[in-house]
Parts: C-alpha cells; sequence; structure tokens
C-alpha cells in the first residue's frame, strides 16, 4: 500500500509516495532527495551522525520513519548557509579546527545549532559537553568542537544583546 | 526489517482496536522500537502510530494539586518544563541523565516506562533469550552478566529495566492512566513492570491493545521539591545506561525526616521501590547513621546473578550518597552533569 507525505526541507515543500513504511527519514533525505551531507554512521541512534532539525528541534534521523513524520518542517546541513555565506556554526567549526575527517561534521553542527536553541547550555563548556554527547567523533576532535561551540554561542550573545540594545 | 502494515488511527479508540489485533505494536518517537525492529528482535505486523492523537502531549496541573503529564510529551519538553523541575527536581535530573539530546528530544513519557532492556543477550539474536523467545534459555546467567540485575531475578532471565524517569516516578508514587478495550483505568507505575518469575517474556500489567495515555504525580510528590537527588553510576558520565542508579526524595520537618522516597534503578526488571529502607528514615535526624541503615534495609534481599556482586555493594553507596545529597538539599539549578556522583559541583561526600 502506497502512503502519501509532504515534508518541508529546507526550506521548500516536498511531496512523496512511499511504497515501503520501512524508509527512515535518513534514507529519504539521502537516496530520494540526494541531500547526502546528512550521514548514515551507526544507524541506531547511538553516534548522531544522522542529526538534523525536526520542527526545530535536533533528532537522531535514522531512528524516524518518514510516514510518521508527515508534514514536518526539517532542516538538514545544506540547508544552514545562506548561499556563499556559511552559518556562524559552520564558520566556528573551521575557525577551531572542530573536525578531522568530517564524517561526523554535518549531524555535530545540526547537533550544535539544535542545542543552541534549547538554551540550556550557555556558555559553559561543561554542559556544552555534556549536551553534545549524543555526537560521536572517533578522529576525537572534541576540545576543537567545544571552542568551536563556544565562540558560536559568543557571537549570538552579542548579536542577542545588539537586537535588545 | 521485517515488514509491516502502518495504521495511523484518528482517535485514541481506534488506536486502541487496532492494537489490539495479534501482531500490532505501538509506534510512539520510535527511539527504541526501530532500533529493536532494526535487528530483528521485535518483528511486529503492524504498527499503530499514536504521535498524531490529539491531546496527548499536555503537562496539566490538576485542581488536586496533582499533576498529569500526557503519554507524547517528549523526555526534553517534561525535563525543561521550569514548573516540573522545580516541583519534581529528581524526575527532571533522572531525565536529563537518560539517552542523548537528540534522543530525549524525540522519545516520549509512555515510550519511556515501555523501552526494553538492553541485555546484550536479548539483543543478540544468535542468542538464547526467555525474554524474546519464551523457554528457550537465558545465555546471560553463563555470559557477561557484570550489569545485570541482583533484585527480583529469576532463573529464566536475570535482565534490568534501563529506564532513569521510572526511578524517582515510582518513588513519588506516580499513577498510570490507560485507555483499553474496557476503557480508561488506571494503576500504580510500581504495578506497572512485573518481575520474571517463570515468565520474563511478560513485561508489563499491559493487556493487547492498552494504551499509556498519561502519567500522573499525586499531590503529596510536590512535598518533597526542597530535598530530592537521582544519582546513576554509569560507565561514562553521558549517554550510557545506569549499572546502578537511586532516587532519594525526603520531606524534613524540624530537623527530622516526616516522610522518605527510595527507588533503585538498573537492579532489577522494574524500577525498585525500597519501602522498608523509607520505614527506617521516618521520624528520625537526617544523620550518617539513618542512611547507613537505609540503604543497609534497601539491599537486604539482593543477591547476586552472576558477576555482579559489586553491584550490591555500589547500590548501598549509591543510596548512602543520594540521601545524604538529598538531606543536603536539591541544588538551584540541575548540576551540569546529571545525576553524576563525580560532579565536581555537587558536593559529594564519600560514604
Amino acid at each position: 500500500m502506497n502512503h502519501s507525505i509532504s515534508l518541508t526541507v529546507n526550506g521548500a515543500r516536498r511531496d512523496f509516495v512511499l511504497d515501503d513504511p520501512r524508509v527512515t527519514l535518513l534514507d529519504l533525505l539521502r537516496e530520494r532527495l540526494h541531500l547526502t551531507g546528512t550521514k548514515k554512521g551507526c544507524d541506531r541512534g547511538q553516534c548522531g551522525a544522522c542529526t538534523i532539525l525536526v520542527d526545530g528541534k535536533r533528532i537522531n534521523s535514522c531512528l524516524a520513519l518518514a510516514i510518521s513524520h508527515d508534514g514536518a518542517d526539517i532542516l538538514t546541513i545544506e540547508g544552514v548557509a545562506r548561499g556563499d555565506q556559511l552559518h556562524p556554526v559552520q564558520a566556528a567549526f573551521i575557525a577551531h579546527d572542530g573536525f578531522q575527517c568530517g564524517f561526523c561534521t554535518p549531524g555535530q553542527i545540526m547537533s550544535a545549532i539544535g542545542m543552541m536553541r534549547e538554551a540550556q547550555a550557555g556558555n559553559d563548556p561543561e554542559r556544552i559537553r555534556e549536551c553534545m554527547s549524543g555526537n560521536l567523533c572517533r578522529c576525537g576532535a572534541y576540545a576543537g568542537i567545544v571552542d568551536a561551540v563556544l565562540e558560536a554561542q559568543a557571537g549570538a550573545d552579542e548579536t542577542n544583546q545588539r537586537r535588545s540594545a | 526489517m521485517k515488514q509491516f502494515a502502518y495504521v495511523r488511527p484518528a482517535t485514541v479508540t481506534e488506536a486502541v482496536a487496532a492494537a489490539a489485533q495479534p501482531g500490532a505494536v505501538y509506534l510512539a518517537a520510535g527511539t527504541n522500537l526501530l532500533d529493536l525492529m532494526k535487528g530483528n528482535i521485535s518483528r511486529p505486523d503492524r504498527l499503530v502510530d499514536v504521535t498524531h492523537l490529539d491531546g496527548l502531549d499536555r503537562i496539566e496541573r490538576l485542581a488536586d494539586g496533582s499533576l498529569r503529564v500526557g503519554a507524547l510529551v517528549s523526555n526534553a519538553d517534561l525535563a525543561y518544563d521550569a514548573e516540573f523541575a522545580k516541583a519534581y527536581p529528581a524526575v527532571a535530573e533522572a531525565l536529563l541523565s537518560g539517552a542523548s539530546a537528540q534522543l530525549r528530544n524525540a522519545a516520549t513519557v509512555g515510550g519511556n516506562l515501555l523501552q526494553r532492556t538492553r541485555c546484550a543477550y536479548f539483543y543478540d539474536t544468535a542468542s538464547r533469550c526467555n525474554k524474546r523467545e519464551s523457554g528457550s534459555g537465558c545465555d546471560a546467567r553463563d555470559g557477561e552478566n557484570r550489569t545485570h540485575a541482583v533484585l527480583g531475578w529469576s532463573d529464566r532471565c536475570i535482565a534490568t529495566h534501563p529506564s532513569d524517569f521510572c526511578v524517582p516516578l515510582v518513588a513519588l508514587d506516580a499513577i498510570v492512566e490507560i485507555e483499553g478495550k474496557n476503557g480508561r483505568r488506571e494503576i500504580a507505575l510500581d504495578e506497572l513492570h512485573r518481575l520474571p518469575g517463570n515468565a520474563p517474556e511478560r513485561e508489563s500489567a499491559l493487556e493487547p491493545g492498552d494504551l499509556i495515555v498519561a502519567v500522573r504525580l499525586p499531590p503529596a510528590a510536590r512535598g518533597f521539591a526542597a530535598h530530592a537527588r537521582y544519582l546513576k553510576v554509569r560507565e561514562r558520565t553521558s549517554y550510557a545506561f545506569a549499572i546502578v542508579s537511586a532516587a532519594a526524595a525526603l520531606r524534613i520537618e524540624n530537623g527530622k525526616i516526616a516522610d522518605a522516597r527510595l527507588a533503585l534503578g538498573g537492579v532489577a526488571a522494574k524500577p525498585w521501590r525500597a519501602r522498608a529502607a523509607e520505614d527506617v528514615l521516618k521520624g528520625v535526624a537526617p544523620t550518617a547513621d539513618a542512611f547507613q541503615e537505609a540503604a543497609w534495609r534497601a539491599l537486604t534481599d539482593a543477591k547476586p546473578s552472576g558477576d555482579n556482586a559489586y553491584k550490591i555493594e555500589l547500590a548501598r553507596r549509591i543510596v548512602m550518597r543520594a540521601l545524604t545529597l538529598a538531606a543536603a538539599g536539591t541544588p538551584a539549578r540541575i548540576p551540569a552533569l546529571p545525576a553524576s556522583p563525580f560532579a565536581s559541583t555537587s558536593g559529594a561526600i564519600h560514604a
């Protein structure tokens, strides 16, 4: 039995006919939309490489059935830059060497963006490490990742202050 | 993953009817179910998706002072609800000590209660497991069983229930609201999970079609907000299941313990309420001697199920420390490393 769903992906509405209910959001993004920035690491919710934002919140797309997310608003790594202008979190990852091989990086960046929206960690490195523990980096670039998030958070705080001033 | 039929009911009544069919299971966020299905541990014929049902995602304060949490509220939304965290700090701390931020954003209250054991032999379909396949045997008994149960286990099954959330909930007398074929009923959370006995494949009191629609904290649960902690020992400080955990909640009046609640996690097939330990605390001063006695009482019936005798002593110490920290007072903010006994800011006293 076919099921029709529609999603908003990086701002654009996309309609799908699913001939198999088993497809995850991760596989839909990669195989149907060829948005391969979202990575398949463990495929079991343990590594965080597949992190995307669904309705503004970071989740593991490998453990989300596409069919259950009819109507959802999805943001992937492909949707965070504005043209050639990198998202501040992307720029901070480059500035602080927040990666080595790069495989986990899209998930790390999406997770960091989600974490900053959650506004629970602030600029406390210990809270940032805790709130990013769902993203593994086998190269061990954690120190750079935390520095990158701290810089991005400081930039966001500054922007907010300027807005409220 | 085995093929399945997908059903999206429009009402709770439709959901119950659809899920009462043989081979049907409910789908909420799927953070545990999909993992089990990918590993062929769960092989449902039909998924009944409840995530689109109305009215199950609310946190409501009731007139009598109870709090009612809808089954579809996410673990993160509940933990970060400021009023909830203030009234039930040990529950919020337990939620934040579980899984990862991504999983907490998706995983639901109802799903957390019904998550399956992480026993490696349950997960490995090449192993014998009475829970996965009734009567097949238990390879955990003679296997790697350092993390297995020390309370309430049987020769058939030594698995533990992995939830952190359930531990303070059971300490606070949480009630589970269930919609079933014969309408609405409610049971104590303490009655939801079953000990393995001769039928470890029967994990809960739920009947086919039963849907958990809400969890309720009774009015008295608020009385412990000033002295409540959840502590959890795990093999790494974040994103790991408990080896042993404890929720301790005290009501202290005029220097004496007016009421005490204690429950353990990671030690049995259900969240383990330690009533005998609570009894020795009532009416006495919150002293180290009293906490030692309570810790001893909490583990009186414990026995190793394998290479895990250390968990009994570990559990005593974590109870001791949870009570000590609870007596010292709930921190103004949940610590940076929730539930960690090693947190630099915890003020922990070595028991």
